[in-house]
């Protein structure tokens, strides 16, 4: 077994930015049960090519992500692989709350409050190369879960997680992993109760 | 009503405009069975672009149709779909590529076939993006008009053959200035190995005034109708 080279708790509403190398592998605690992990990954070397939501979908011909699903990349290339999975289900249709979609969905006092997007632009600014909201797409929510009927409703259901529950991936080549740990206070699915994750890499 | 404008988009062909709020845009499936791949921006700020999630998580819908709004990712509507008689449209299986089309319907080449070459979806999309100085950053999950695609409970998905009968249209009400990019590509879950991209028929017309008390997009949801006052604000502090 090798050793854990990295690992971080990342509080509710905070980002996080950080390289991993083709090879290792990345895995996301969900540290107290029904968090959102709202995650993005570019490739490291050239961050126009990042996770497609619609690739990775239209690739394995089914919706949710669990093991053996495949994130696939804007050009049709893997970038990660998940190889474990103890909750069972992700999302990935569901995006990330924003202050301005938070006015559409919930009600327009609703704008003050924290957002994922806002904490998606912290983590592109921070990494720098000129990156901005043109580099945020529809990301993965895991530990989230969106079902959808065969009459083509959405919901937004209990979640499948609980405490210590983790998904473990195997990055197929060198990617940035973007989080942000999910601050919405405005929706049942995390118990209106946004709480810490914790991320490790093994190499 | 006479149209403002009417054009046909030939059979993996490519079109970009910009289309003002005012005026409602026609989509006809000429054939049936069509799939239209589409693209909105907000033609004064193409930053702000379609959102998949936003207008699906806000409406509680995996599916288009009328009464459904197309949500931008601030909190804002590009359109409003106020009629549609094909009934079902998906909006999270993306576009083909060039290896998919490759691998699934064989290479064929300018060269061999002059314009009955194979296209796709993702380059026409770039190539038309490209003529507005966007590019691969600004590309993100579009919509498939007329193409219907259903979900089991296990999230397996089956596209439906044939699901947008010969002349169905979907008439979108432009809510908000908007560059529309459209390319008339198959859908990358067609089961059919051959190529065989249809065309449609796009027809502008001034849209009839709006009544916020009964119209079916506004009232269908509140999260409709709190996009659009969005909308609206937006516009009263610009003009």
């Amino acid at each position: 077994m090798s050793e854990v080279i990295y690992r971080k708790v990342i509080e509710a509403g905070d980002h996080w930015v950080h390289l991993i190398r083709q090879g290792q592998r990345f895995r996301i605690v969900d540290l107290e049960g029904n968090q959102a992990a709202d995650t993005l990954f570019y490739d490291a070397h050239d961050p126009s090519e990042r996770y497609a939501a619609d690739v990775t979908i239209r690739t394995q011909g089914a919706l949710y992500l669990t093991t053996g699903s495949v994130l696939m990349s804007t050009e049709g290339n893997a970038l990660l692989t998940i190889i474990d999975d103890t909750c069972g289900r992700h999302d990935t249709l569901g995006g990330a709350c924003s202050r301005e979609s938070n006015t559409m969905r919930y009600d327009f006092d609703r704008e003050p409050m924290h957002a994922c997007r806002d904490s998606f632009l912290c983590g592109v600014h921070g990494w720098g190369h000129g990156l901005g909201k043109r580099d945020i797409t529809c990301n993965i929510n895991f530990f989230m879960n969106v079902p959808v009927t065969p009459e083509g409703g959405l919901t937004f259901a209990d979640g499948l997680s609980a405490p210590g529950r983790h998904v473990e991936m195997r990055a197929e080549r060198d990617v940035i992993a973007l989080i942000s740990n999910c601050p919405q206070l405005n929706n049942p699915c995390n118990a209106y109760n946004p709480t810490p994750v914790e991320v490790l890499i093994w190499d | 009503m006479k149209p403002l404008y009417e054009r046909n988009l030939v059979a993996g062909g490519m079109w970009s405009q910009t289309v003002s709020r005012g005026k409602t845009l026609r989509l006809t499936d000429l054939e049936g069975g069509a799939n239209l791949c589409a693209l909105f921006y907000n033609a004064a700020e193409p930053v702000e672009r379609y959102n998949m999630p936003d207008t699906l998580k806000g409406q509680h819908t995996f599916q288009l149709t009328a009464g459904h709004c197309l949500h931008s990712d601030m909190g804002r509507l590009f359109a409003s779909i106020v009629r549609d008689t094909a009934g079902w449209h998906d909006t999270v299986c993306g576009c083909t590529d060039a290896r998919l089309v490759r691998e699934k319907y064989g290479k064929l080449t300018y060269q061999e076939a002059r314009n009955d070459f194979h296209r796709n979806a993702r380059d026409n999309f770039l190539i038309e993006l490209g003529k507005h100085g966007l590019g691969k950053r600004d590309l993100v999950p579009n919509l498939n008009f007329f193409s219907k695609v259903v979900s089991d409970e296990a999230g397996k998905l089956t596209y439906i053959t044939d699901s947008s009968p010969a002349g169905a249209e979907i008439d979108l009400r432009m809510e908000m200035d908007s560059l529309v990019v459209l390319t008339s590509c198959q859908h990358p879950l067609d089961p059919n190995p051959v190529y065989a991209p249809k065309p449609i028929k796009i027809t502008v017309f001034p849209t009839d005034p709006i009544d916020p008390v009964t119209d079916l997009c506004l009232n269908s949801r509140s999260e409709n109708r709190r996009a659009w006052q969005n909308t609206r604000d937006y516009y009263s502090l610009r003009a």
